[in-house]
């Protein structure tokens, strides 16, 4: 009794520290996407370099995919994009863009610059099938299994460590 | 004096241009109301401290463009609702919904606030039953009572 009127409001600070620590290692950019283990939404997109050929959903079921969200404006993905480039000579599995809000001149012109790791690019000019994916920061990658549920998603650039701790272990077991 | 006029005239019609700009062109002023009135419930997800009717970012732009699409075909605000959670989860409601995950953050407030008047009234009816002399503030503690301190 004699110490808790010491203890007691320490105990409470110590509590405080805890929490509070804890939030600073949160990151509010990352919110969780309710897709995961949901079907991937529809979409029927023209490729980026050919206006004539459409892409659907319906025509990737069957394999293991990954969606990659990028523009030509966006800085971040050029961040990112030589890590995609490298990532793509593996070929562990075909890799879809999705040019959000561009334009194809620009866009087509960004792949020819930097490297194209994409198998194809959909063209999303007015961000609609973005919406529907619930994309808010480019880039942003998913990974949609042979049912066409999505399995993974990434916001913001990929990094190294993500690759090998989170995207290969889920390929191994997809694929496995 | 007349460029005094002039400028406080100025100062005064500042916010009604900002409220032009703010408000986009609509052919209907209800339904305008009405998407704004949602659009002010649906967090941004790019800025994340305002809601889509505030922000000025092309994602809440596209957004308040699907709402008022949702609502010109006739959809009901709740079906808008859950379209934008289905698709951006429940952090985009700024009132998120009751359920076992979001019990703490809506009790969490009334238990610290129950909480604090229970150990208020606690420490206001131990002292209640205090003799006079302890708040004498001449006194030492230390001589008055030796179970306290």
């Amino acid at each position: 009794m004699k110490y808790l009127r010491f203890l007691l409001p320490l105990g409470i600070f110590l509590g405080l520290v805890v929490f509070l620590a804890a939030g600073l290692k949160l990151d509010p950019k990352e919110v969780p996407s309710p897709l995961i283990d949901k079907p991937a939404p529809g979409f029927a997109l023209t490729r980026l370099d050919n206006p004539a050929q459409t892409i659907r959903r319906d025509d990737l079921l069957g394999k293991v995919w990954m969606l990659n969200v990028w523009a030509s404006w966006c800085g971040a993905c050029r961040e990112e994009h030589p890590l995609l480039v490298e990532f793509s000579r593996k070929k562990m599995l075909p890799i879809y863009g999705l040019n959000y809000k561009d334009e194809r001149v620009p866009g087509l012109k960004w792949l020819a610059n930097f490297g194209n790791p994409y198998d194809a690019s959909l063209f999303d000019q007015d961000g609609r099938v973005g919406i529907d994916w619930g994309v808010y920061g480019v880039p942003e990658t998913f990974i949609i299994d042979r049912q066409g549920v999505v399995r993974f998603k990434h916001i913001g650039p990929l990094t190294p460590d993500v690759i090998h701790t989170r995207i290969e272990p889920l390929l191994r077991q997809l694929n496995g | 004096m007349a460029r005094l006029f002039f400028l406080l005239c100025l100062t005064l019609l500042a916010p009604l241009v900002q409220a032009r700009e703010a408000a986009p062109a609509a052919d209907d002023p209800a339904l305008e109301a009405r998407m704004l009135r949602i659009a002010s419930e649906l967090r941004c997800l790019v800025c994340q401290n305002q809601t889509i009717a505030d922000s000025h970012a092309g994602l809440a732009v596209d957004l308040r463009n699907q709402v008022r699409e949702m609502l010109q075909n006739g959809q009901s605000e709740s079906q808008i609702i859950d379209y934008m959670t289905a698709r951006y989860g429940d952090f985009v409601l700024y009132r998120p919904p009751l359920k076992t995950s979001t019990v703490l953050l809506w009790a969490g407030p009334g238990v610290m606030l129950l909480g604090g008047l229970g150990g208020l009234i606690l420490v206001l009816r131990r002292r209640s039953r205090m003799p006079a002399e302890h708040f004498d503030p001449d006194a030492p503690e230390a001589a008055q009572d030796p179970h306290l301190s």
